[in-house]
């Protein structure tokens, strides 16, 4: 008998306050009138006001959205082909190594991925901006796609695909008629993680860009280590919702999508 | 095995993987090839970007006869960069040890409450990870600064005297990154806790088990997995960590992904960075070579 008691509903309560308390502050001194961070100085949105008057942080969150969009789509686009490739070929020349290097950027520290990718950068002599922070976001985010879809095509009916093989399609077209509609969902999972790996991303970005590519983890890292301020916390708060509607409805979707499956 | 396997399989699978392989084998290890060289360089003498060197084909006797194991000996001499692993190892550890002390009440709790709650649950301890890594450090930063959320609510309730001074000490810097990994820890945990069989607990009890002994003999066992896995997630990123030591930390925190960036960023010692990155990865890799043969032993 699975009995819940009050040992349990403390638990729950202390681990999510644990959790949520910081988060919960940090919104609620974004709208503190006053600079003070301690000082409660009654209500107010005017950091906000302030935060969209701030261009140089517009321009990095827009470039931060802009490199999270391409790195997030090469990242799925790679990572399906990577996990079609280990799940349905058991053997062919390299796999190891194959599968290593897929899978070696989930455990590597930031810093070296950062540190290398920038010294290939130097080596080749290619310029640093945009495009070798949305190459080096795709590398990282490659390996975190390619589970998400591994894990989909585990689970995944072949007869399908056989019966179109069967009815003459070639596997270009089988694949995109038949396995991609059906894994679409983990495609879907994994561009998620790998857009918001970008977003997040502050390590990987500060090796990898070069000067007029500052992204927005960059610029909220230096205005943080100049101390706490208002502002910070105003434009935390917006992304701290952005992200929550975002989870949020993308769970919504995939629960009614799952149902939409039982019933038909 | 899954059926026959036709006889072009090893040429398509070569054909699917393609374009990702190429990828990697540009991205991934041709930098990790150029970090071991210019690890292997010499500081004094060459200057960024050292591509010369290494891009020589022709010369590779005089590739062998230019490595250089000064960094790698200055690692081993220096103490600041061993002590630097040797703490990074410690605090990855103690933050092991808080997060599975603070997770597994929790990832139970969430494995025993009422069905209907738990994709709530699952969702509300998913959500902290998707928020920016950087947002929730720096939050803890107006808790724990001087006068910060902490100091006042102690002194509201007369438990303190004077501040507690927290930010930029090592427990500031375990407290940020028990907070930062705790997701990591609790998902594997709850996930084996909740295929736990409830028979089996019935059983010990029935047999008259006091609940601490049907914990230490039943529940425990069975979910050591969840163990592993999630403290294998939280010990491995923790111990590479940069920006938590960073921003909580102080200025006698070492952490190794602290000293690689200021020896990138700041001294701009590029050799010797590549050499406490070659070293990191030793120092990651075989723990997890180690835990896989023991898997495999236990197997």
């Amino acid at each position: 008998m699975r009995r819940f008691g009050s040992f349990h509903l403390a638990a729950l309560v202390l681990g999510f306050a644990f959790l949520y308390l910081p988060i919960v502050a940090l919104i609620a001194y974004s709208f503190n009138a006053s600079r003070l961070v301690t000082v409660w100085g009654g209500f107010s949105t005017h950091w906000y006001v302030a935060l969209f008057n701030n261009q140089p942080l517009l321009d990095a969150a827009w470039l931060t959205i802009r490199v999270a969009l391409v790195s997030a789509t090469l990242a799925a686009g790679l990572g399906t082909l990577a996990a079609l490739a280990l799940t349905r070929y058991r053997s062919f020349a390299g796999r190891t190594l194959f599968s290593g290097m897929v899978l070696a950027p989930l455990v590597m520290p930031e810093v070296i991925t950062g540190l290398s990718l920038l010294l290939l950068f130097v080596a080749g002599d290619v310029e640093r901006g945009y495009w070798t922070v949305v190459v080096a976001h795709a590398t990282f985010s490659l390996g975190f796609a390619c589970i998400v879809v591994q894990a989909r095509l585990a689970g995944f009916d072949r007869s399908l695909e056989e019966a179109a093989r069967d009815l003459g399609a070639t596997p270009v077209t089988t694949f995109f008629t038949v396995t991609l509609p059906l894994i679409w969902p983990a495609v879907l999972a994994a561009w998620m993680l790998a857009f918001t790996l970008s977003l997040d991303d502050l390590v990987i970005a500060s090796f990898t860009s070069g000067p007029g590519a500052t992204t927005l983890p960059m610029r909220l890292y230096s205005a943080i280590r100049l101390g706490v301020s208002p502002e910070i916390n105003a434009a935390c708060t917006i992304m701290i919702g952005a992200v929550a509607v975002a989870v949020i409805a993308a769970s919504l979707l995939l629960k009614r999508e799952a149902l939409a499956g039982e019933k038909g | 095995m899954s059926g026959p396997v036709p006889r072009a399989a090893g040429g398509r699978g070569l054909l699917v993987a393609a374009i990702p392989y190429l990828w990697l084998l540009a991205f991934f290890l041709a930098p990790f090839l150029i970090v071991l060289r210019i690890a292997l360089s010499d500081a004094a003498t060459d200057q960024p970007p050292y591509a010369p060197h290494f891009l020589g084909f022709d010369a590779l006797g005089e590739f062998f006869a230019g490595l250089d194991f000064e960094n790698f000996r200055l690692l081993g001499e220096d103490a600041l960069y061993w002590q630097s692993y040797l703490s990074s190892l410690r605090i990855a550890g103690l933050t092991t040890l808080i997060a599975l002390a603070l997770g597994y009440p929790l990832a139970y709790a969430m494995a025993m409450a009422p069905k209907r709650w738990q994709g709530i649950l699952l969702l509300l301890v998913i959500l902290p990870f998707w928020t920016s890594f950087l947002i929730r450090v720096y939050a803890w930063i107006g808790i724990l600064r001087p006068e910060g959320l902490l100091d006042m609510a102690l002194g509201w309730l007369g438990l303190t005297a004077a501040p507690l001074r927290l930010l930029n000490t090592d427990t500031a810097v375990l407290i940020g990154m028990v907070y930062s990994y705790l997701p990591f820890m609790v998902l594997p945990l709850y996930t084996t806790l909740q295929k736990l069989d409830g028979t089996l607990v019935e059983a010990a009890a029935d047999l008259g088990a006091t609940p601490l002994t049907i914990f230490r003999t039943v529940t425990l066992p069975l979910s050591l997995p969840g163990i592993l896995a999630g403290s294998a997630l939280v010990f491995i990123p923790a111990i590479g960590e940069f920006v938590i030591p960073d921003l909580l930390g102080g200025p006698d925190t070492l952490m190794v992904g602290k000293v690689l960036w200021s020896e990138f960023f700041s001294n701009r010692d590029w050799p010797l960075a590549s050499a406490v990155a070659i070293v990191l990865l030793i120092v990651l890799v075989l723990p997890l070579v180690l835990l896989q043969r023991a898997g495999r032993a236990a197997r």
